[in-house]
């Protein structure tokens, strides 16, 4: 089991990173979330406890302040998948940290970055997926 | 060489132009269409693709099974390496090349697999600091990416090193005069050839050495 001391950085802090964000917070896991628009922090709501920087994660510096060398965990979840690739490759690479996921929009890309060992979670396929279970259950 | 270049604009026309009149054949991708229509318009012997570079099927459709180098030129790093790792990873494509904005990302772009990485920022800021600290070196070309330079300095009046042999001279010993150019003859000099007004050494250093080797020739007579 993870311990209640887990450190997460999430990057990215629209729909998806602000709602695993208050997911996590609430688990009472430390969680700090990296966006380079703070006006992207209104996403998060009162139940969100955890730490916030308003700065371009693509900076090395700005990974090197979210204490990237202490993370537990790192989620890659901006809205553009070759700077989720780049930093989830750091994150793995460089720093070492022991879980890395990145959301990827594009399916083709998936196959080279699982050989990388970082996890990818792509929506597409994900919602793909539940649409035909629907569909198919539909059909029984 | 099958040569792929990804991104850039008006600034790779002159690198297209040299690659295929050396006879390379070039395929250059570009998402922007209107870049690809001037592009294809200057460059009638290059293959021009519409489209994102970063994703593998439109490296498949510019044939990258068939390519022996890629350039990546976009204006984001991050873009950049992802052409260069799926080059390599999906494409086998073992000459890859990418450009940086950030001089910061050079190790790790390394780091993470990319095989030459060029940071124009640090060419240029280098440059610009050399010119400005002294205007008698003429030319300063960084080598191997940067580890060794080569410089041209002219010799003036004022210089303190007019009239000694070279062995007098207390060059850095990570650098070493390679010629000296004298009325437009090139001197292969040795430990006693001797430095006149007008002459031009060209230099070989390490770049750590270069304002010492600068502060020694150029240096005013007390």
């Amino acid at each position: 089991m993870s311990s209640p001391h887990e450190y997460i950085i999430i990057a990215g802090c629209g729909r998806l990173g602000s709602f695993l964000a208050r997911l996590l917070s609430s688990d009472n896991k430390s969680v700090v979330v990296v966006d380079k628009n703070e006006e992207a922090f209104n996403n998060l709501t009162e139940e969100f406890s955890g730490f916030l920087i308003g700065e371009d994660i693509t900076e090395i510096d700005t990974l090197i302040r979210a204490k990237i060398d202490k993370a537990d965990v790192f989620v890659a979840a901006t809205n553009d998948d070759n700077t989720n690739i780049m930093v989830a490759e750091i994150a793995k690479k460089i720093y070492q940290v022991p879980k890395v996921i990145a959301r990827l929009y594009e399916p083709t890309k998936q196959e080279l970055y699982q050989q990388l060992d970082i996890d990818t979670i792509c929506p597409t396929i994900l919602s793909a997926i539940a649409f035909k279970e629907i569909i198919l259950a539909e059909e029984e | 060489m099958n040569i792929i270049i990804v991104g850039g604009g008006k600034e790779i026309h002159f690198l297209a132009k040299s690659l295929i009149s050396k006879g390379h054949k070039l395929t250059i991708i570009n998402k922007n269409s209107e870049d690809c229509i001037i592009l294809k318009r200057l460059h009638e012997k290059a293959i021009i693709v519409l489209g994102d570079g970063t994703k593998p099927y439109i490296l498949e459709d510019a044939n990258a099974h068939y390519a022996d180098m890629i350039i990546a030129l976009t204006g984001k790093d991050q873009d950049n390496l992802v052409v260069c790792q799926i080059a390599f990873g999906l494409f086998n494509i073992k000459k890859t090349f990418a450009n940086v904005n950030d001089p910061k990302n050079v190790h790790i772009f390394k780091e993470l697999g990319v095989k030459t990485v060029i940071s124009t920022t640090q060419i240029i800021s280098s440059l610009l600091e050399e010119r400005i600290s002294t205007e008698d070196i003429h030319n300063l070309f960084p080598i191997e990416e940067g580890n060794i330079t080569l410089m041209e300095i002219d010799i003036n009046e004022d210089s303190r090193v007019i009239g000694k042999k070279l062995f007098e001279i207390d060059l850095p010993n990570d650098s070493i005069v390679g010629c000296i150019m004298r009325n437009n003859k090139a001197i292969i000099p040795r430990g006693d050839t001797t430095v006149t007004l007008g002459d031009r050494l060209i230099i070989l250093a390490l770049p750590n050495v270069q304002s010492e080797i600068l502060h020694t020739l150029l240096e005013k007579v007390e």
